[in-house]
């Protein structure tokens, strides 16, 4: 049953991440993104984890996105940009990247098909609720939490430093 | 099994029924009829079957009938798929929110227990913020694919008034998420049972910035810079003609019935009576049976819920008709430099009083 969900939502997710590097102009890219983020959402759904589902559609798909098309309307980027076509030309980047995928699809494919994959584990009743994330995130991961606030401040504070255009 | 999924069905059939089969035409309506009245006109009444005019209720089956049978225009040089992609990302969204929003308690019928929403999600209330987020795509491909000045201009002041009141709106919920202890919209609903209890008393701050805020986010005036017709021809959607532009204003229509939904909900004690417990009503009809009892019950929590609902909506439709629009970067202060502020003092004053 959930192979029914998951097969559609991975192919939805393949397909516009594939439309994300193969569209020409910079919104259609940016819109290709955000499917692709809702179908991550989808999967994280299928996986019981639902609050972690919903901050990825309104943190990223959302959120950040909205500020992603915001720029790219505010520099009305279109698809002839003359910097926009050189993307595809920048080789350290690409072959960068190329060995990238490559070491992990060897990782992927040389580890996860050798080892025996057991049956999955049964979920506590409260998995994936707001109240056990929270719960979590303020015993266990206190630390690795508070740091991750601390860098959010400051690269908020840095943003506010670099939009002010006077400076006392 | 099957039962369980003949009753959601019926929830959908009932939801879909009242936000799209009733309140979006009945709206359009309404809005005309009201402003008439506030200005002292006599308003919508030409439509006519046979000489019958029943108060101009035919201008929705009029205007229904243009919308189809119009022309579904899209410019040169506008981006064809995502031109026709727009609306339906911003009507559907608007749908969607009312799965998480509850019309009633809980109520026992025929021996099985009935929860009146249609699914009863642990994260109930940021649901509906992320599908909230979602619909601002519709309104900013909107302006953009349609390849005309107005409509990018007013598709960058939407993005921008967007992101500045989701800000607030997310803040002042949190208000209500420590009061309650919940982000279950039914549970948030069901502790508001006893009058003082109502978000308004306890959260009276939070109540007045999320109304404010959420008509800046469905882009009504005050807050319609957007698409000031006197600036922008009509923003975003200048370039969208019959079904179109039906679905944005559809989705507007909708979107006001929502935001009314969620404000009883969080802040107006949701389907309660003030001073008439769940407990004093069923024992009222106690001489029906259980399931008699309960069903009355039922009847008169959604009558009550859907009430309290019109009188948001006729609350929002007055403040259209009477506050001027606002200039855009006055639309920017107050959500940057007044709510914003406001809102965090909110969740710490909530916090000091609950410690």
């Amino acid at each position: 049953m959930e192979q029914f969900i998951f097969y559609p939502l991975s192919l939805m997710c393949i397909v516009f991440a594939v439309g994300v590097i193969v569209n020409t102009s910079p919104i259609s890219s940016a819109v290709s993104l955000i499917g692709m983020m809702l179908g991550l959402a989808g999967l994280f759904v299928l996986l019981n984890a639902h609050l972690m589902a919903i901050l990825q559609v309104l943190v990223y798909a959302g959120a950040i996105m909205v500020l992603f098309m915001f720029v790219i309307m505010l520099l009305n980027l279109k698809g002839d940009d003359e910097d926009w076509k050189m993307r595809g030309k920048n080789v350290l980047l690409a072959s960068l990247s190329g060995v990238f995928v490559v070491t992990l699809l060897f990782k992927i494919f040389g580890d996860g098909f050798s080892t025996n994959i057991g049956k999955p584990a049964v979920l506590p009743e409260t998995f994936g609720t707001t109240a056990a994330v929270g719960e979590l995130l303020f015993t266990d991961f206190v630390l690795p939490f508070e740091v991750a606030s601390i860098l959010l401040l400051v690269a908020m504070i840095g943003a506010v430093v670099l939009a002010k255009t006077k400076l006392n | 099994m099957l039962l369980d999924f003949f009753i959601t069905l019926l929830k959908v059939l009932f939801v879909l029924g009242v936000t799209v089969g009733f309140f979006a035409p009945i709206l359009t309506w309404v809005e005309r009829k009201q402003s008439a009245i506030m200005q002292d006109r006599i308003g919508a009444n030409r439509a006519d079957i046979l000489g019958f005019r029943a108060l101009g209720l035919f201008h929705i089956m009029a205007d229904g009938l243009k919308m189809f049978t119009k022309e579904d225009f899209i410019p040169r040089g506008a981006n064809p798929v995502l031109h026709t992609l727009s609306p339906i990302v911003a009507l559907i969204p608007a749908i969607i929110t009312f799965t998480v929003v509850p019309f009633g308690g809980v109520y026992d019928l025929f021996g099985k227990e009935v929860n009146l929403v249609i699914a009863d999600l642990d994260v109930g209330l940021l649901f509906v913020f992320a599908i909230a987020s979602i619909a601002t795509y519709g309104y900013v491909i909107a302006g953009w694919s349609s390849n005309n000045n107005w409509s990018l201009l007013g598709s960058m002041r939407t993005t921008a008034q967007m992101i500045s009141y989701e800000v607030t709106m997310g803040l002042t919920i949190i208000g209500v998420l420590m009061v309650y202890e919940s982000m279950k919209l039914t549970e948030i609903g069901a502790a508001q049972e006893s009058f003082f209890d109502w978000g308004i008393f306890l959260q009276p701050l939070g109540f007045i910035m999320f109304l404010t805020a959420s008509i800046a986010e469905n882009k009504r005036i005050p807050f319609d810079a957007p698409e000031a017709e006197s600036e922008l021809v009509a923003g975003y959607f200048t370039e969208y003609s019959g079904l179109k532009f039906g679905m944005f204003f559809m989705a507007e229509f909708i979107e006001m019935v929502t935001i009314s939904a969620i404000v009883t909900i969080l802040f107006f004690g949701a389907w309660h009576i003030p001073f008439i417990t769940t407990a004093s009503l069923l024992s009222l009809f106690d001489f029906l049976g259980t399931t008699g009892s309960n069903l009355v019950v039922m009847l008169i929590h959604v009558g009550v819920f859907f009430t309290k609902v019109v009188f948001f909506i006729w609350f929002q439709m007055t403040i259209r008709w009477t506050l001027p629009r606002f200039r855009y970067d006055q639309i920017m202060d107050l959500g940057w430099k007044i709510l914003l502020p406001l809102s965090l003092a909110n969740i710490l004053v909530t916090g000091l009083i609950l410690i």
